[in-house]
């Protein structure tokens, strides 16, 4: 199976889960062994996956867990949960 | 745990929910796409989770019910703050089969994870997730930022475990679009599609 760029862009994703049928992966190895725009694309959404993954890029703002714990105290001052 | 808790024992509910803040506050992030509204929703789900606590029945976890009750929360608060149309034509079109481009390059460098000690990094990849539209950032938040594995993402997000794959595949793309051309270390920005 030969497949273009636009064909290996839409599997990106898939290839990136281990998600694919083996012919199609081996199809596309071919591919980006040859070409560098689609081996560039799949380096560059591998390694922003990698960033957004990280802990540091969407952490909890400072003093969260604070105010979520003083929040629910002035509440639940007022108010006691229902029994089962 | 949680009959100690309906029978007034309230510490333990912060320990309960201690491990899921990360969770909870992704989830309404999310939707909301600013960490102010995402922190306000998750004290108010917070609150209404310690208010049903005694209809929870422990057929799922309960971070998992946590989460869900965050996620209708910050969608109540969306469809609240903005006057257009919940669904729009546009929406049911982008889940036609309209094509969806990466930025084109010729090279890339990877960038490592130390360079995110780097505000402006993070800042970047942000200001990108804030770009993508909900259905694609909610994905994209449970699958890549969250870890959580394609059939958990589709049971949270109440679509079919193709709807996430195809919805990823965009969001994915999307993300390279936006981020790619502004960490390439000469600057180039030769994208194109």
């Amino acid at each position: 199976m030969v497949l273009d760029c636009k064909h290996v862009w839409r599997e990106i994703s898939n290839y990136i889960d281990g998600d694919l049928d083996p012919s199609v992966r081996a199809s596309m190895e071919k591919h980006l062994a040859h070409c560098r725009h689609c081996a560039a694309i799949l380096d560059s959404t591998r390694n922003i996956i990698y960033l957004i993954a990280d802990e540091r890029t969407f952490a909890l703002p400072i003093g969260f867990s604070e105010r979520l714990r003083a929040r629910l105290e002035s509440e639940l001052e007022k108010s006691e949960p229902a029994s089962r | 745990m949680i009959s100690r808790i309906t029978a007034g024992e309230r510490e333990l509910f912060y320990d309960l929910i201690k491990p899921c803040e990360r969770a909870v506050f992704l989830t309404a992030y999310s939707v909301l796409k600013t960490e102010a509204d995402a922190e306000e929703v998750v004290q108010e789900a917070a609150l209404k989770a310690y208010k049903a606590l005694g209809s929870f029945r422990g057929e799922s976890k309960f971070s998992t019910w946590l989460v869900k009750i965050t996620l209708n929360e910050a969608r109540m608060r969306l469809r609240r703050s903005r006057s257009e149309p919940e669904v729009s034509l546009q929406d049911f079109m982008d889940d036609g089969d309209s094509d969806y481009t990466p930025a084109v390059l010729t090279d890339w460098r990877e960038i490592p994870s130390e360079a995110l000690d780097r505000k402006e990094l993070r800042e970047i990849l942000q200001r990108a997730l804030a770009e993508l539209p909900e259905k694609y950032r909610e994905v994209l938040i449970s699958r890549d930022v969250r870890e959580m594995n394609i059939a958990e993402t589709a049971q949270l997000l109440g679509i079919s475990e193709g709807m996430v794959k195809t919805r990823l595949f965009r969001a994915r793309l999307m993300m390279q679009k936006i981020v790619a051309p502004e960490l390439r270390p000469q600057g180039k920005k030769d994208t194109k599609g």
